[in-house]
């Protein structure tokens, strides 16, 4: 009722006890395309929707490596998450250089979500528009957090977040009980039924989704297209939930290992450049 | 009134001698394991040689402090590269950053005497040669360090490289095969091991060429 009142300032009450420009930020979030994490005891596996502008365009590129043993997977306000993404790198970067190993995720998330909390209580600041799923490996297994623009930070086993993630979400429910023992292969198979779920539909192609994988022995790195469409074959997402006909050979798996930046090259290349919201979609296209 | 001198110096020569040659396709790095202070050994095992990148080498001799502080400056800021531009530095990149580097101090230098040694994009071999402050030069080989007054004659006599000043424009790199490269680098240290008093114990020979990088090892005198 009195919503409006009190939602000018960042730094405003409402009577209830609400900042109603950190709910706002969170409903940037739900705006975006859907990004999916699932964890495993020794992988995690990030996927998200790619959402184009346009068909000429290229697509927002909404996972990031941060370090070896870290990535992140955004919804909302992409241009927020690159700068968050490049804070990240830079924390991972100088803790490798002052204690010479690598940045414990937990750390990396208390960081990211003080950070998030400044913007909360500082009169000349905005919230960041942008919800991040942290996957990451260190000394205490693999974990998948969320954090969000209040300033709130989760673990979760599973999650999805972004428009239509509620989908993805109830299968995750279902399924999440054997992810913890999950093989990396199953995991995989996981994350794209889950993304699969938030198309509602439409059919589940390399070309509109994005894997990435990170675990024991094996460095943060998004699959190249070709790998995830033999992928989403061999599993047979396309058609219903039928057991998997055969696991994809490791051989695939292993050569979507080698680049990682390229596979992020040819999508973030142009789409740094095409920012250029579409007047129909939300403002602030994701 | 005498001026008042200092009663400490923060910078101490650990020593030692790196070589680098650029051949058609190779590129050949080495140095000495020694690290020593004074007239004392402090270890006949410590690596000068530093991989920079996928296809570029360094090695630095002088003060070892300053020459990690530099190597650990270099690796954050790759990093920070590969970030941006979605690939590895090239030989050249690296080359100009180092220089960069080093004259960001140059009112409290690294005490550090570099080599850089790789493959620029086009898979030919380069040498790049430093002084403490960045002074660097593209060439065909080089020797710094403790012994490279005795190593760089023998160089310049076996692999006359020629001088960048010429024109027309020449190669800086060397027609020597891999294989024979590897045996000069053996000979000079072995030739400055027995002269001079801080190069010895083993050299660390690393061949970078297009199948990628392989470590070598040979003893040299001990005393």
């Amino acid at each position: 009722m009195f919503r409006n009142q009190y939602d000018t300032d960042v730094t405003t009450w409402s009577p209830a006890g609400r900042l109603f420009q950190v709910e706002y930020a969170m409903e940037a979030v739900k705006q975006g395309s859907a990004a999916i994490g699932l964890r495993s005891k020794t992988h995690v596996v990030l996927a998200c929707v790619n959402k184009a502008n346009s068909e000429l365009s290229s697509h927002q590129k909404k996972i990031f490596k941060v370090d070896d043993h870290i990535g992140v997977a955004i919804a909302g306000l992409t241009a927020d998450g690159r700068v968050l993404s490049r804070y990240m790198r830079s924390e991972c970067i100088n803790y490798n250089y002052t204690y010479e190993s690598a940045l414990p995720v937990g750390r990396l998330v208390v960081q990211l979500a003080d950070k998030a909390q400044v913007c909360t209580q500082r009169s000349w600041k905005r919230p960041y528009g942008v919800g991040l799923l942290v996957g990451g490996l260190d000394e205490s297994g693999a974990h998948l957090y969320y954090n969000c623009p209040s300033g709130n930070y989760f673990e979760y086993q599973a999650f999805a977040i972004g428009s239509r993630s509620q989908a993805a979400k109830t299968y995750l429910e279902r399924r999440f009980g054997s992810f913890q023992e999950s093989s990396r292969e199953d995991l995989i198979k996981d994350a794209l039924i889950a993304t699969r779920e938030t198309l509602q539909g439409e059919k589940l192609r390399s070309s509109i989704c994005t894997i990435a994988v990170l675990g024991v022995g094996e460095p943060f790195h998004i699959l190249d297209q070709d790998t995830v469409q033999q992928l989403i074959d061999a599993f047979e997402i396309v058609a219903d939930e039928e057991p998997p006909a055969a696991d994809p050979p490791t051989g695939e798996a292993e050569q979507g290992a080698a680049s990682e930046e390229g596979a992020a090259a040819d999508q973030g290349a142009a789409a740094d450049q095409g920012a250029a919201a579409d007047e129909g979609a939300a403002p602030m296209d994701i | 009134m005498t001026k008042q001198q200092a009663n400490w110096s923060p910078y101490d020569n650990n020593g030692g001698s790196c070589v680098a040659i650029a051949g058609a396709d190779y590129c050949v790095i080495a140095a000495d394991t020694r690290m020593s202070t004074g007239y004392n050994i402090l270890t006949r095992d410590y690596s000068k040689i530093c991989k920079l990148a996928d296809k570029c080498v360094m090695a630095s001799s002088g003060f070892q402090a300053d020459v990690r502080a530099l190597q650990k400056q270099l690796a954050a800021r790759h990093l920070i590269y590969q970030h941006q531009h979605n690939k590895q530095m090239s030989c050249p990149a690296m080359a100009q950053l180092l220089s960069n580097t080093l004259y960001y101090k140059r009112f409290f230098p690294y005490y550090a005497f570099n080599v850089l040694g790789g493959l620029d994009n086009e898979g030919k071999g380069c040498v790049f040669t430093y002084d403490a402050v960045g002074s660097y030069e593209k060439v065909g080989y080089s020797a710094q360090g403790s012994g490279s007054t005795l190593i760089m004659p023998v160089l310049d006599k076996q692999l006359k490289s020629p001088s960048p000043l010429l024109l027309p424009a020449q190669d800086a790199v060397t027609p020597l095969s891999e294989a024979d490269a590897i045996d000069l680098v053996k000979t000079v240290f072995v030739a400055a091991t027995e002269r001079d008093i801080y190069t010895g114990d083993k050299v660390e020979i690393v061949v970078l060429n297009a199948d990628g990088i392989r470590h070598e090892y040979m003893d040299l005198r001990k005393d």
